[in-house]
């Protein structure tokens, strides 16, 4: 139905430009404009397209402002680990800068488009060149995109650059199947276990992440699937591993990415510092929770009345999504974080089964 | 004269420009140029393998641009349905992808699919073949002076080749498990093994068979537009009177000489792995229940030979547009443009760099972090001349008696997306912010605004702007405006929004969004995104309908319908081989003496002398 009504407006939409553009040709003949075939711009045409400049300078600011009005709401939530902070910092210093040139080139391009539209018998400037003119503008970007580059690189090397072997970090391997994940915990000594894609058939398909079982340090590694807990204000330090193509470990609540690649390992490390029980509790994620359980409910109705099943009501849960394409089911390749405090994290991690019970 | 021995002119391409006028200026050898062409003309050698710049760029233009572009962008258009209203039955996705879509609703695999061939074909059938092809060869001999290419042979076999490309890469729509489906960057292990996805066998061999053989088509293309530029200008047009059109084919020329090879060694290292069990590319893989052989290699290893093309590609697309702009905005504000050599510098410059920004696409690929910030700094550099550009198009308009025809509206709107496109670059070219919304929505919006639009804008105006010289007639004005004002207004309906989405955490190449309760409340701006998406599919039916019929009703074009001073004008409406009936013209002046205080009319042709007391213009 739908489809249909798209396609009617497409069609109706089609008809109207078609008929605006007879109706216009039709009043410049009816006002005894002279008729003018040369198809050359007139101006006329250039007072008409002129002002359409300056009319679309208010669109390009008119859709600036709604979006930012009306979207600010669905974006990212407050960061919740360490280095968001400055991660968030530095995205909207670049957003305000970015702003603040594109506020003003639109509208010196637009303004001067309207301004100088031609006019018969005036002759334009005859200006080459001004090496003072472009020498400022040059440097200038050059002066800001210089501050950008060692703010962003100062960032980029405290995020990237951290201690591998930190004794307090929780070492967590994220493996990446099409189309699930798994994580992996070093168990009691919190180290990993080697591993390789050669041990994936070894009991009985059970190892689920080719843990080497010649190798002690395995034997107490634990896997888990559907959802992850990690505690709260302690640095983690995920290993990344894929069995089969590309994938990306994407937590975007956390500002965290890193590719997963058949063949290596891959690391990213962060700080949580909000449980999911304190993220629900913020204004912002309320908001928004309150607002996809509205259009669920009302989307639930619609499924009810086509007597299908309705919608769940929506929780907010961090995320780990795919963001590499991997094939069919890239789009719902997704496992729950659960960011709890230190005590509840011992406990459920205790409560989990070692790779050792499989090996029996 | 020694020239007299070499009845052959394509002899011609040893001889420098100055010696190959005074060949041509001695009549028999001129005779003897026509002659040759004229009793062998049929319809064969004229429309079909033709060597004739000219028609070789109306070739491109119609099968490059019109045909693939068409079907590019249709298959935009069947995946934004899916996205705005996912999983739902549609009478089109039934007649056009058959049993992809059961009863009517697309499969995952045929939308992954739809978005691979439609970012390859965008990207290098559209933006890198049908724009440098169509322009590079009408305007480089026209523009730089010349009867034709340095190499009319090499030429045709150029335009073959991209034609066979084009329909193996068209054919590998309609294999059995369908086309490749590994998105356009086709990265191993998935567009690798078949068992990952369907659109990995055969369909993905077509891929890489289409586009070995268009990188081929591309390098000879590129070569001769290098070789024309340099040896046969026309007396008096040094490289500093070129026009900056000229100066942009010929840097573009120049990028895809040192790139497109890279593209070529990747895509055969991958059909070895494919194809011959070598291993490459991947490593340690297991997939259906089965450990493979494959040892020792790194997808990593692929993604640096590709953006070692792909980045550059980026440029390849854009120069070629921003060369087109200068030239039709300087043209119709009827003012010089605004520092040429400063335009001349960032084309170079751009051209440096873009070879070596690649590693921007991949920081967090797993490759080393200060890597990374290497190409955080390379890449921020490029953005230095891409704002001197900018500038200089807006100074140029200052003070001008802008004539607004549709060529000059696409040429603004260009600047337009190329400065609201490319300032969001500041915000993925910086490795840190990249690692959030790297590979979403954001990307999107920003590469489809600064190399998608704006290209695509370059295209347009370039189409309006020739096409008297192309076809000698006029395109149709007030549809011309219609078409600007609605894809201006759809362009930024379309991407406006789908930069909040990306900055929502939404990753792109996704079949639906509904796995996801999280992102329900993007539902509507989907919905919105597809509207504007569909107006501007429609607007472009406006623009095909105004082509068609303005070649065959169109009104009869004068000489130099802009009043320009680039020498194209110079030539006859009407194409005849070798593009002047006399001599070739000679050149006194550089390209924008528009509006010179001295002269009464407000352009100087580049062939009039200079006036007795007036003094070459200082640019």
């Amino acid at each position: 139905m739908i489809g249909l009504l798209t396609g009617m407006v497409v069609l109706l939409m089609g008809i109207a430009i078609w008929q605006i553009s007879n109706i216009y040709q039709l009043i410049q003949n009816k006002m005894g404009i002279k008729k003018d075939d040369s198809q050359i711009a007139t101006e006329k045409d250039n007072d008409t397209q002129g002002k359409l400049m300056f009319v679309f300078l208010v669109f390009i600011y008119a859709v600036t402002i709604y979006c930012f009005w009306a979207y600010t709401k669905v974006l990212l939530p407050e960061a919740a680990s360490e280095h968001g902070v400055p991660y968030d910092r530095l995205l909207w210093i670049s957003f305000a800068i970015i702003l603040f040139a594109q506020t003003i080139t639109q509208a010196l391009l637009h303004y001067f488009a309207f301004k100088y539209r031609g006019v018969n018998n005036r002759k334009a400037l005859f200006l080459t060149h001004d090496n003072n003119l472009e020498l400022i503008w040059t440097v200038i970007p050059a002066i800001v995109f210089f501050c950008l580059i060692i703010y962003g690189m100062v960032t980029w090397s405290e995020i990237m650059n951290f201690n591998d072997e930190d004794e307090d970090a929780l070492v967590i391997e994220l493996y990446a199947v099409q189309w699930n994940w798994k994580a992996r915990y070093g168990g009691q000594d919190n180290v990993l276990g080697d591993a390789n894609v050669r041990f994936l058939n070894d009991y009985d398909g059970r190892n689920l992440v080719g843990i080497d079982s010649s190798d002690p340090n395995g034997w107490d590694d634990i896997v888990v699937t559907q959802e992850f807990h990690i505690p709260v204000n302690r640095k983690i330090i995920f290993k990344m591993r894929s069995q089969d193509v590309l994938h990306s470990a994407y937590m975007p609540h956390f500002r965290a990415q890193m590719n997963c690649v058949p063949g290596m390992i891959t690391e990213f490390s962060f700080t949580p510092t909000k449980t999911t029980a304190e993220m629900r509790m913020n204004a912002d994620v309320a908001a928004k929770v309150e607002r996809i359980n509205k259009i669920r409910y009302e989307n639930s109705q619609d499924l009810i009345a086509k007597g299908e099943e309705g919608l769940e009501s929506y929780q907010f849960d961090y995320l780990l999504l795919c963001a590499k394409i991997c094939g069919s089911s890239h789009y719902n390749m997704q496992m729950k974080i659960i960011v709890d405090s230190e005590k509840d994290y011992n406990k459920w991690i205790a409560k989990q089964p070692a790779f050792s019970s499989i090996m029996q | 004269m020694k020239g007299k021995e070499n009845k052959n002119p394509r002899i011609r391409v040893k001889m420098d420009s100055k010696e190959f006028g005074d060949l041509l200026e001695d009549k028999n050898i001129k005779s003897d140029f026509h002659q040759e062409h004229h009793h062998k003309e049929t319809f064969i050698t004229k429309y079909v393998f033709s060597q004739d710049h000219k028609m070789i760029a109306k070739q491109y233009l119609i099968t490059g641009v019109l045909f693939m572009g068409f079907i590019g962008i249709a298959m935009s258009l069947l995946f934004r349905l899916q996205l705005a209203w996912p999983e739902q039955s549609f009478a089109v996705f039934d007649i056009f992808l058959g049993k992809w879509a059961p009863e009517g609703v697309m499969d995952p695999n045929i939308y992954l699919a739809l978005v691979t061939i439609h970012g390859t074909i965008m990207v290098f059938f559209v933006l890198t073949a049908g724009l440098s092809g169509t322009f590079s060869n009408l305007l480089i001999p026209l523009q730089i002076g010349a009867r034709d290419m340095a190499s009319g042979f090499l030429n045709m076999v150029s335009f073959w080749l991209f034609f066979l490309s084009s329909v193996i890469m068209l054919s590998s729509l309609f294999v059995e498990a369908g086309p490749a489906a590994a998105g356009w960057t086709i990265y191993p292990p998935l567009s690798a093994l078949p068992q990952a996805q369907p659109g990995s066998g055969l369909g993905m061999t077509l891929w890489l068979v289409s586009m070995a053989i268009f990188v081929a088509s591309s390098l000879l293309g590129s070569l001769n537009y290098i070789v024309t530029v340099l040896n046969l200008r026309t007396k008096g047009m040094s490289l500093f009177r070129m026009p900056l059109t000229i100066w942009a084919f010929f840097v573009t020329a120049i990028i895809g000489v040192i790139s497109f090879p890279v593209l070529l060694s990747a895509a055969l290292l991958l059909i070895m792995d494919r194809s011959f069990g070598t291993s490459f590319f991947l490593s340690d893989i297991f997939v259906q229940g089965e450990v493979l052989h494959y040892q020792g290699g790194s997808p990593v290893l692929f993604e640096h030979l590709f953006w070692f093309l792909g980045h550059p590609e980026v440029y390849i697309v854009l120069l070629p547009a921003l060369g087109i702009t200068s030239e039709i905005i300087a043209t119709n504000s009827r003012k010089p443009i605004f520092g040429y050599r400063a335009m001349v510098a960032s084309i170079l410059a751009i051209a440096f760099l873009s070879t070596v920004v690649w590693g921007h696409h991949m920081f967090i690929s797993g490759m080393n972090p200060f890597l990374g910030s290497v190409f955080t700094f390379t890449t921020l550099l490029i953005a230095i001349p891409s704002a001197v550009k900018a500038f200089n198009y807006i100074t140029t308009l200052w003070k001008g008696n802008l004539q607004f025809n549709p060529g000059m509206l696409f040429s603004i709107g260009l600047v337009s997306t190329f400065i609201t496109g490319g300032l969001t670059g500041i915000i993925l070219g910086d490795s840190t912010l990249d690692i959030n919304i790297h590979d979403t929505y954001f990307v999107v919006a920003h590469f489809h605004l600064v190399m998608g639009i704006s290209a695509l804008y370059g295209l347009f105006a370039g189409v309006y702007h020739w096409f008297p010289k192309l076809f000698g007639k006029m395109m149709n004005k007030n549809l011309g405006y219609i078409h600007f004002w609605v894809t201006a207004i759809s362009a930024y309906g379309v991407f406006f929004p789908m930069h909040f989405i990306g900055m929502a955490g939404l990753p792109r190449r996704y079949y639906t969004n509904t796995a996801f309760p999280y992102f329900d409340d993007l539902a509507d701006v989907n919905v919105i995104i597809t509207v504007f998406a569909l107006l501007a599919g429609l607007a472009q039916l406006v623009f095909l309908y105004n082509f068609i019929s303005s070649i065959f009703y169109g009104k009869t074009a004068p000489q130099n319908p802009w009043r320009s001073t680039t020498l194209e004008w110079t030539a006859p409406v009407e194409h005849l081989h070798g593009n002047w009936p006399g001599e070739i013209p000679h050149v006194y002046r550089w390209a924008y003496d528009y509006s010179k205080p001295g002269h009464n009319e407000d352009f100087v042709p580049q062939t009039i002398p200079l006036g007795k007391n007036e003094d070459i213009t200082e640019h």
